[in-house]
Order: C-alpha cells, then sequence, then structure tokens
C-alpha cells in the first residue's frame, strides 16, 4: 500500500471525517437528507476531489485515490444508513407517544360496544337438539301447524270419539267441517305426513310449534315447541328405541347422564314408555314419551307393519331452554322483553 | 287414583316396604305421583285427661290445663284451644316430641310459668288438613298411649297414582294388586270374602230397553240390614282414599267399587223392588245425590222404577236423591252394571258430572266383577250387620253389548323381533296367565283369552306390551338401529340457519310473540282482515284469529320495549302465517319479519341486501307498488320477475301513531318458501384480471320521479362487459341543481377484458355512458 503523498489523501480524509461528524449530528430525517445531499451532491466536497483526479499524474497513485473516493462514498452511505435508521426509530416513538389512546374508554364508547342479536332460547334449544340428532343419522321433517283432524288424531290410532283425544286439550280451527281442523297438539302429525313421503328407511326429528288451549302459568303456554323423532326400518326394535334414547341422553346432555324406560300409554305407540333421565346427583328427571310405532300408524302412513317396523318418541324443547337457564318463568321466555332477551349472549 | 297399601296387603303378600312397592308400581308402568304415609305413631304423643282447668289473669286468650297421662305425675299445659273441658281425653305431645311439621316441643312458658308439652288437635298430628280445636278421644280411652291406637288408625301408605288410560282395570285396588303380586311373585288372593250362606232365592225383576247402551244389570237381593255408622277401619279407609263416610251401607257400596273397580248402587229393596233400564225422555228432569236437578237428554241412560217407570238413577254417573237408603231401610237391592263407555262418557261431560262411577264406566269394567262385589259388600256390612245375608237367585240380564272374553294371538317370534329379546315362549305363557289371560301356545303361536277386564288388550301388540312390562322395560337391552340414512340439514334448513345468523349480526333480536290475534289487529296495521281463519273455541277472544301477517306481533312487542325505555330496539321473527285457502288447510307459509325502532328506509334496504348477499338471492325494488301499511313514500315491494316476495321500507306513520310507536320503524318482510327453497349453483370462479383498472367519476342530474335505479341499468348496460363495480358515491340537492332535480354521481370502475384501455377506448366508453344515461332521462352535469 503507498503511503498518501497528494494534497487530495488529505482533503478527502478530512471531508470524510467532517461527513461523518455531519451525519452524526442532523437531528432530524430532513436535516439527514440535506447533509447527505450537501455531502455527496455534485458540489460536494468528494466530487470536487473526483473532479481533480485528472490531475494526478501518477498512475498508480490516480488508481489508489480513485479507490479512496469510492469507498468515503461508501462510508458515508453507511453512516446516513444508520443515522436515517435511528432517526426514523425516534420519530416514530414519537408518533407512538403522540397517538396514545385510553382504549378503555374507546372500548366503552357506543361505536364498539355494539352486542349482536340473540336467538330465542326455544330456537337456541331446537338447534342444539337438531345437531345431535343429525349426529345420531337423523334428518329434519317439518309440517304445518294447522292440521286436519285425520293428521292429529286419525291417523295416529284415535278414530273419532276415541276418547284418549281427551289428553290434549284442543284449539279447533273454524271450517266447514266442524271440528275436522285443529291447531297442531303435538308434532306427532308430522310422523304420518313423513310415512307417507318419504321412502323408507326413515330416521327423521321434527320439530316444531305446537298448541294447546291452556291458560298461561308459570310452566305451560298455550303455544309451545316439541321435538319429535320417527325411526321406521327393517328389524326396527324396543331395544333399539331403548338405545337410541341413551344414544341421544349421553350425547346432548353429556357422557355421566343415563336413561330408563317405563311402561305407559299412547294411542299411537305400543308398547309405549315414558322415558326418564337421570342427573349427575342421581335424580331422575321425566322428559318425554316414546314407543313402538302402532300398527295403526304404520297403515295410516301407507307402510305395511309386517315388513316395516319402528319406533317414535318426543318431548317438550321449551322446558329445555327453561331447564339449562335457571328460568323460573316459562312466560319470560315468550315476553319479548329485550331485558330478559339480552342476557343470553 | 288413590290406592291404600293396607288393602293391596290384603289382596296379596306385598312387601311391607312402600318403597319397595312404589318402585314397583312405577316399573310396571302404574306411576307413583305422590306418596303419602298416614297414621304413624308419633313418638311422644300419648293420651292424657284433663284434670282442672284455670285461667291467668293476665293471658285471656290462653287456658291453663292441667293434665294426667297416665303416670300419676300432674303436668301443666298453656293451651289455646277452647273446645275441651274438664275430663275430656286429649292427644299430649309430652317435651322433647318432634311433631310431623318438624316444630319440636321445648318448655315454654308464659308469663313466667312453663308449659310441659302440647295439646294436640287433628291439624297438628298431621291427620288433617283443618281442625276447629283439640282432638276430644273417645271417653273412657286409655291413658298414656298413642292416640292412634285409640283412634283404631291404621299405619298406612297411600299411593297416588297417574293411571293410563288403557288401565281401566286399576281404577280398582284388585287391579293394581294383580300386577304387584305377579311383580313380586306371590299369589293374588283378591278381596276378603267372608264365607256366607245364602238366603233363601230372591230375584227382582229387571228389564233392559235400551240393550246398545246396557250390557249387563244384575241385582243382587240383601236383608238383614241396620243403617248405622261404619267401623273405624272403614271410614279412615275412605277418607285416605278421598272419600267422605256417609253410613255403612253407602261406604260398604264406595269401599267396594275402590276395591273391585265395580261401581254399584244400593236400593231398599222395599221401595225399588224391580228395575227397568231405559234411554230417558226428553223433558223428563231427575235431581241427582248432589241436590241438583238436571233436565235429561235423548241419549242419557236412566235407571227406572219397574214399577212406576220413574227415574231412580242417571246410569253409570249418579243416583237419585230420592230414592236413598234411610234409616229405615232393612233390605237392600244391589245393582251392579255394565254400561257402554261412550253414552256414560258423553252423559258425564253433557251434565258435567264426573263422577267415581262414570270414570271407571268411561273406561271400561268388568262385566263379570258383580258376583265378587256383592260378596265383598256383604262381607264388609257383615261388621255392623251380623244378620246380613245375600240371597241366592241373583238375577242376571245380559244384552248383546255385554262383552265376553276374546282369543287373541300372537307369535313368539314377533315377540322377540318387536322386542328385540330372547325370551321362551314358556315364558311368555306364564306371564299371561300370571295376569289372568288365558294362555296356550301351539307351535309358535301364543293364544290367549282376554279377561273381560282388561277391554284394552285387543291385538298382537297389547299382548306384546303386556309380557314386555312383565319382562321389566330395565331388562330389555339398548342397542342401536344399523342405519343406512346419513344425517343432514336439508338445503332449506341450511339456509334458515344461515339467515339466523346473519340477523343476529346485524344486531337483531330474535321475538317469539304469539300467533294469535285480536279482531282488528290486522286492520291497526293497516292490513286486511277478510283473509283470516278464526278459532272455534279461543281460550279468550283477544286470540281469536290466527295470524296472515307476522307484523301485528312483532310491532306489539316493540312498542312493550320501546314503553319500557329500552331505544335502539330491533326485532326479528320467523314464523307461519295463516291465511285462509281454497282447501281444507289453510295456505301457510313461513315468513321473516324485521323492525327497526328508529331505522329507516337505509336501515330496512341494507339489512336486505346483507341477507341477498348471504343467501346469493337477489330481487327487483319496485316502488311503484306501495305496500299496505307502509309508509307511501318510503317503501317498496321485493320482487322476483313477476312474483311479490316482500316489502321494505318503514311502517306508515299513521299506523304508528295508533301503535303508540314514537319515530320512524323500518320493516323488511319476506316470503322464505321462495327465498330458502332456492339452491343457488357454486360459483364458477374467473381468472383474475390482471390488467389496470380506470374510474370515471361521472354525476347526472336527473328528475326525482325517476328512479336512481333506471339510471344505475343504463350505465351499467352501456359500460357492457369492462365494468367491474358501479357505486353511487354521492347524491345532492340543492344549489345548482333545479328544484324537483337531483345529483347522482356514479364511480365506474372498468378495465378491459384483453388488454388495458387505451385513452381513446375509455373516452369512447364514457361517452356511450353519457349517452344512454341521456335517453334515461339524465343531463350530465357539468
Amino acid at each position: 500500500m503507498t503511503s498518501a503523498s497528494t494534497p487530495e489523501h488529505g482533503q478527502l480524509a478530512q471531508a470524510l471525517a467532517d461527513g461523518i461528524v455531519q451525519i452524526r449530528e442532523a437531528a432530524t430525517s430532513e436535516q439527514l437528507r440535506a447533509v447527505v445531499s450537501a455531502l455527496t451532491g455534485k458540489k460536494g466536497p468528494i466530487a470536487s476531489i473526483k473532479s481533480s483526479l485528472g490531475k494526478v499524474t501518477d498512475i498508480e497513485a490516480r488508481k489508489e485515490l480513485g479507490q479512496l473516493v469510492n469507498d468515503a462514498l461508501t462510508a458515508l452511505n453507511a453512516a446516513n444508513d444508520g443515522r436515517s435508521r435511528e432517526l426514523r426509530a425516534a420519530e416514530f416513538l414519537s408518533q407512538i407517544e403522540s397517538e396514545r389512546v385510553d382504549m378503555s374508554e374507546i372500548a366503552m364508547s357506543a361505536n364498539v360496544e355494539r352486542r349482536l342479536g340473540r336467538m330465542h332460547l326455544v330456537t337456541q334449544a331446537m338447534e342444539r337438539l337438531e345437531d345431535v340428532f343429525i349426529g345420531l343419522g337423523f334428518q329434519i321433517a317439518e309440517g304445518p301447524e294447522v292440521e286436519t283432524d285425520f293428521y292429529n288424531f286419525e291417523a295416529l290410532n284415535m278414530p273419532p270419539s276415541h276418547p284418549a283425544r281427551s289428553m290434549w286439550d284442543t284449539l279447533f280451527v273454524e271450517s266447514d267441517v266442524e271440528g275436522s281442523v285443529v291447531l297442531r297438539t303435538h308434532t306427532s302429525p308430522v310422523q304420518i305426513r313423513v310415512m307417507q313421503d318419504w321412502p323408507p328407511p326413515i330416521y327423521a326429528v321434527m320439530p316444531g310449534r305446537v298448541f294447546r288451549k291452556e291458560t298461561p302459568d308459570a310452566t305451560h303456554m298455550p303455544v309451545f315447541h316439541q321435538i319429535e323423532g320417527l325411526v321406521i326400518d327393517r328389524g326396527i326394535t324396543f331395544a333399539d328405541l331403548a338405545g337410541t334414547i341413551e344414544s341421544f341422553t349421553k350425547a346432548f346432555f353429556g357422557p355421566g347422564f343415563t336413561s330408563r324406560l317405563r311402561p305407559s300409554y299412547f294411542p299411537f305407540t305400543e308398547p309405549s314408555a315414558e322415558f326418564d333421565i337421570r342427573r349427575h346427583d342421581g335424580t331422575w328427571i321425566e322428559l318425554g314419551g316414546c314407543g313402538m310405532v302402532h300398527p295403526h300408524v304404520l297403515r295410516a302412513g301407507g307402510l305395511d307393519p309386517d315388513e316395516w317396523s319402528g319406533f317414535a318418541f318426543g318431548f317438550g324443547i321449551d322446558r329445555m331452554a327453561k331447564e339449562r337457564h335457571g328460568i323460573n318463568d316459562i312466560r319470560d321466555m315468550y315476553s319479548d322483553d329485550v331485558r330478559f332477551t339480552e342476557q343470553f349472549s | 287414583m288413590k290406592v291404600l297399601l293396607s288393602i293391596l296387603r290384603e289382596m296379596a303378600d306385598l312387601p311391607n316396604d312402600h318403597d319397595a312397592v312404589a318402585l314397583a308400581l312405577n316399573s310396571l308402568g302404574l306411576a307413583v305421583e305422590e306418596m303419602d304415609v298416614v297414621g304413624v305413631p308419633i313418638p311422644g304423643v300419648v293420651t292424657a285427661r284433663i284434670v282442672r282447668m284455670e285461667k291467668h289473669p293476665d293471658a285471656a286468650k290462653v287456658t291453663r290445663c292441667f293434665v294426667d297421662a297416665g303416670d300419676g305425675e300432674e303436668r301443666h299445659v298453656w293451651c289455646g284451644a277452647t273446645n275441651m273441658q274438664p275430663g275430656d281425653i286429649v292427644p299430649l305431645a309430652t317435651l322433647g316430641t318432634t311433631m310431623p311439621n318438624g316444630m319440636e316441643i321445648a318448655r315454654r312458658g308464659i308469663l313466667g310459668i312453663d308449659s310441659e308439652g302440647m295439646l294436640c288437635s287433628e291439624v297438628e298430628l298431621g291427620l288433617s288438613d283443618e281442625s276447629s280445636g283439640l282432638l276430644i278421644l273417645p271417653a273412657g280411652s286409655p291413658l298414656g298411649v298413642s292416640p292412634f291406637e285409640v283412634l283404631g288408625m291404621e299405619h298406612d301408605v297411600i299411593f297416588d297414582l297417574d293411571l293410563t288410560r288403557n288401565r281401566a282395570d286399576c281404577w280398582g285396588h284388585l287391579g293394581v294388586a294383580r300386577d304387584l303380586a305377579v311383580h313380586f311373585g306371590v299369589p293374588l288372593r283378591g278381596p276378603r270374602i267372608a264365607s256366607m250362606s245364602s238366603g233363601s232365592t230372591k230375584s227382582l225383576d229387571v228389564v233392559i230397553d235400551a240393550p246398545e247402551q246396557c250390557g249387563s244389570f244384575t241385582i243382587s237381593y240383601v236383608s238383614g240390614i241396620a243403617v248405622g255408622t261404619s267401623p273405624r277401619w272403614v271410614s279412615s279407609r275412605l277418607a285416605h282414599l278421598g272419600m267422605r263416610s256417609i253410613n255403612n251401607v253407602v261406604d260398604a257400596s264406595n269401599l267396594v267399587m275402590l276395591e273391585t273397580n265395580q261401581p254399584n248402587h244400593a236400593y231398599d229393596a222395599d221401595v225399588v223392588s224391580s228395575f227397568r233400564v231405559r234411554l230417558a225422555n226428553v223433558g223428563e228432569t231427575l235431581t241427582t245425590l248432589d241436590g241438583q236437578t238436571r233436565n235429561l237428554h235423548a241419549d242419557d241412560l236412566l235407571i227406572c222404577n219397574g214399577a212406576t217407570n220413574v227415574g231412580v238413577g242417571l246410569a253409570g254417573v249418579m243416583g237419585d236423591l230420592h230414592s236413598e237408603i234411610t234409616d229405615k231401610t232393612t233390605t237392600l237391592a244391589i245393582e251392579s252394571a255394565w254400561f257402554s263407555p261412550d253414552p256414560i262418557r258423553y252423559s258425564a261431560i253433557r251434565h258435567g258430572l264426573r263422577s267415581e262411577a262414570s270414570i271407571r264406566f268411561e273406561r271400561g269394567t268388568d262385566p263379570n266383577a258383580w258376583q265378587q262385589a256383592a260378596e265383598r259388600f256383604v262381607t264388609i256390612l257383615r261388621e255392623t250387620c251380623p244378620e246380613a245375608t245375600l240371597h241366592a237367585g241373583a238375577t242376571v240380564v245380559q244384552t248383546a253389548s255385554c262383552p265376553v272374553p276374546v282369543a287373541v294371538d300372537v307369535s313368539v317370534k314377533r315377540v322377540e323381533s318387536l322386542l328385540g329379546i330372547h325370551i321362551e315362549s314358556e315364558r311368555i305363557v306364564s306371564i299371561l296367565n300370571s295376569i289372568g289371560f288365558a294362555t296356550t301356545i301351539k307351535g309358535d303361536v301364543v293364544t290367549s283369552i282376554v279377561p273381560t277386564w282388561r277391554p284394552d288388550c285387543t291385538q298382537d301388540v297389547d299382548l306384546i306390551e303386556e309380557v314386555a312390562r312383565h319382562f321389566g322395560y330395565d331388562n330389555i337391552g339398548k342397542t342401536v338401529p344399523n342405519s343406512t340414512v346419513h344425517g343432514r340439514l336439508s338445503n332449506m334448513q341450511a339456509r334458515r340457519r344461515i339467515l339466523r345468523r346473519v340477523l343476529v349480526g346485524l344486531g337483531l333480536d330474535e321475538a317469539m310473540p304469539s300467533p294469535f290475534l285480536a279482531t282488528g289487529d290486522l286492520a291497526t296495521v293497516g292490513l286486511p282482515e277478510d283473509n283470516v281463519l278464526r278459532i272455534a273455541n279461543p281460550l279468550v277472544a283477544e286470540e281469536s284469529i290466527l295470524r296472515t301477517s307476522l307484523r301485528p306481533g312483532i310491532l306489539r312487542s316493540l312498542k312493550y320495549n320501546q314503553s319500557h325505555r329500552a331505544p335502539q330496539i330491533g326485532l326479528w321473527e320467523i314464523g307461519h302465517v295463516y291465511p285462509k285457502s281454497d282447501q281444507q288447510l289453510p295456505d301457510e307459509t313461513e315468513q321473516l319479519i324485521i323492525v327497526v325502532a328508529g331505522g329507516d328506509v337505509e336501515t330496512s334496504l341494507a339489512q336486505w341486501s346483507a341477507i341477498c348477499d348471504a343467501l346469493s338471492v337477489g330481487t327487483q325494488l319496485d316502488q311503484s307498488r306501495i305496500p299496505a301499511g307502509l309508509h307511501a313514500g318510503r317503501s317498496a315491494t321485493l320482487a322476483r320477475g313477476k312474483k311479490v316476495v316482500g316489502v321494505v321500507g318503514e311502517i306508515d306513520p299513521l299506523v304508528l301513531d295508533i301503535l303508540g310507536i314514537e319515530g320512524r320503524v323500518s320493516i323488511l318482510e319476506v316470503d322464505l318458501t321462495v327465498i330458502l327453497n332456492e339452491e343457488p349453483k357454486p360459483v364458477q370462479a374467473k381468472d383474475i384480471n390482471r390488467y389496470p383498472s380506470s374510474d370515471l367519476d361521472l354525476a347526472f342530474v336527473l328528475d326525482d320521479t325517476v328512479p336512481a335505479s333506471t339510471l344505475q341499468r343504463a350505465l351499467r348496460q352501456a359500460a357492457g362487459k369492462q365494468l367491474v363495480s358501479i357505486d353511487l358515491f354521492d347524491v345532492y340537492r340543492g344549489k345548482g341543481v333545479a328544484e324537483g332535480f337531483r345529483s347522482l354521481a356514479f364511480r365506474l370502475r372498468v378495465q378491459g377484458v384483453e388488454a388495458t384501455l387505451t385513452e381513446s377506448q375509455l373516452a369512447e366508453l364514457q361517452k356511450a355512458c353519457v349517452a344512454a344515461a341521456t335517453k334515461a332521462g339524465a343531463t350530465l352535469r357539468a
């Protein structure tokens, strides 16, 4: 390496040293930009040294000086990059400081504190039940809420004047033939419609609104909801009914729950049963009714009892919602009172 | 229906463990609603004689009683009752006794004078729900013993059974005991019958003029009667079973009914010595035992005195007041009949009189129970009338309507395949025989003669149910069917769920108002009422119309919330409406409604836009058709082609005023049958157009009477396939725009399909757009 000997060497070293100091001392990005463009611009010290390169006669020395000029520019650029980063970091920091907000204040503002709507508790319960039954391989059927006497009673093994009709307090709809149109007292008429419309095998649940002539009180409403299940297949047994109820119990309430069947009576099933669910604490709650579809009902649905057998079950949905949320008075659930509704997110 | 453990245990050797019996009853399908243990002696309560009584000058309302409980020690007790006097024997609860209500008898004082116990009323002993003072025990009763013992009260258990409609036989203890005997594997004895030498033959005349309604009518003659009070055990059992004690004859009649399920009636045989059963004549009256004079109906069945043809009882329902037995009665004609269930049921309904007898007849009684009933009747009477004699030669008249035992077949294979169990044919035969079904087997077929007390059993599934009950539902396994069906929501159901979630996402709460309306509710909201269906037997008149629109109900809910100072309420409902149709059933459809208090036309349009996006549907807005009940200037119908599927906008301010709702209310109503049943095809992907796009901002002045959508459609067509999007970004009325006009500024983003659009292509496109707008009646704003 040749030692620095030309006056340019000295000027370059000085310019570089001064430049670095100026860059370091720039206080803002703007200042830095001005400093850097002054140092490296066409009229800057480096440029003037570069332009005097031609005057150096010694080829080696000129070459060396040229290299030193490039090195000086690289060094200045590096210093610029470093200082620029420092300055921007500082500037963002002050911007961030200046933009500081109270998040809790914003969280409380009307624009932010916006709740979603609520589905009715019955709808929520209905969807939960549907989902469990879908998981157990059931499809979902629906039917009209205003029904004929045939579907609501007669096809369900309750011919006209059958005493069991008094098990339901029926609301009748005015019609040409008195008593021939009713507000369905249960979801069971959908069983018949499904048997008529769907080719077996049938694995269906039928949730829906039902009606009774009943004065509202804390546990009863004249309009409420039931879910009905129907299975029709070859070789369906009472044991299949018990097992399906058990599967549902565990799937819906939890693995610690069990079920039992007790003999009972419904005109549309035989053998018939009530089914109870055993809670964790060992107490039993009565849930609903079930049984093997009566041969008369299969026939009314257009199915041959010698070929097909099946079971049906049904229970109230409103009570599920009532129990789940600890509601004391079922009328609250139907009040449409937002003060009540908004509790249930 | 109440049954007593004491009576059941007389009929069969059942365990003296009421919990075990209750479990058995439940498992047999005879659901125990309530179980009540009665007559249990209370340790510490003893009989005591009031020796003397004193008043204290400072305690006017209480009396100081000094009592002797037989131990020679005189105890002092304060007493608030007034019905006692010295010498009376009363129950004394001694110190430390825990009363049935949980109260403990402690040494409590009044005026510093201690009470060493408490004198008791029937209420305090748990014997009754009401009393008018202390229980005064019979004079001469022993002292220091349990008052229950003195009263001859049995320790007993009352089961209140919730009987199902099919178990007519269990309206008597005998039917319940029969099931329990099988369950516990003990023989059924039935009611105790004293061996009685029948007196001389005595037959009374019976004529049946109504053979369809009356299948059997029997009269047994009993002599040696003295009418008096019943033994304590009879009146006590009746009281436990909810019946009042009248006299020894009536009580025996009632107890026999409760035991054997055979309703019966005892006439004074000296007054009524022949019988005629006929239909009542219109205009005929009868005063029943409850003192009510009843106008009879031509379908009412009447029991008449054969001599006079005057009614002595409304058959199967209640006896005649004037034909009651009297103190002078010495001979009885005991009627035990079988009546057709339906006529009795209708009679009871017509007269609003459901008696213990009618409840049993309308379910179906056993036409062959009469003899056992008569013998049991006399057995009970013998305790008070040792001379009571049941005479031979009872009259039995039966008609064609009298049920006869029927044979029912069931194959063993069917029992097994329906229940999903393995069961030996011998087990089936043994179960059915044990409950009185005379059963034989031949090959695979079991044949049972169904006893006449089980009218519910008429076909094979009935027998299968009996086998299942006694096999035990708990002993049937739990399996799951081997299904080939997969569970899923239908397209419509899945779309309904999407819709619900969109509504919830829009911050709207689901409402579920009553679907019943009052007359005028529809008119109030501006809707017609001529296509409604009415409920024939509404609970209340205000709920007699089936809704044809969700609007009245949800607006009522909105108003309700507004009156409770809930401000910005948004409610929705998805529910059925039931307009009248020309078919038997209404034109029932599922509808959606959304109302927002304080919302305006923009609110409802935004909601509809979100729903359309979520469900991939679209509709045309038609403001030329003003929906009934909506704001005429701020509402439109939603149409798909020619079909109207809904309305959108604001509620008519006049309607809001009538309803008393403040502010604007936005509304969206959609018929979901169309919207939810659609099955949008999967969208096919298009390649991303990577050519740069350009925006054309064009403002037009347009007459207020021309919808903006007309202009938008024109622009859309003019821009053609180069159009990426079109947004109305500014609407301006005022200075610089003539009255009756507004300026509409659209931003059209356009993009070349095969290459970047050149300046000249853009200019051309703009020219075409302006031309189309001009044609649509708009003027380019300079």
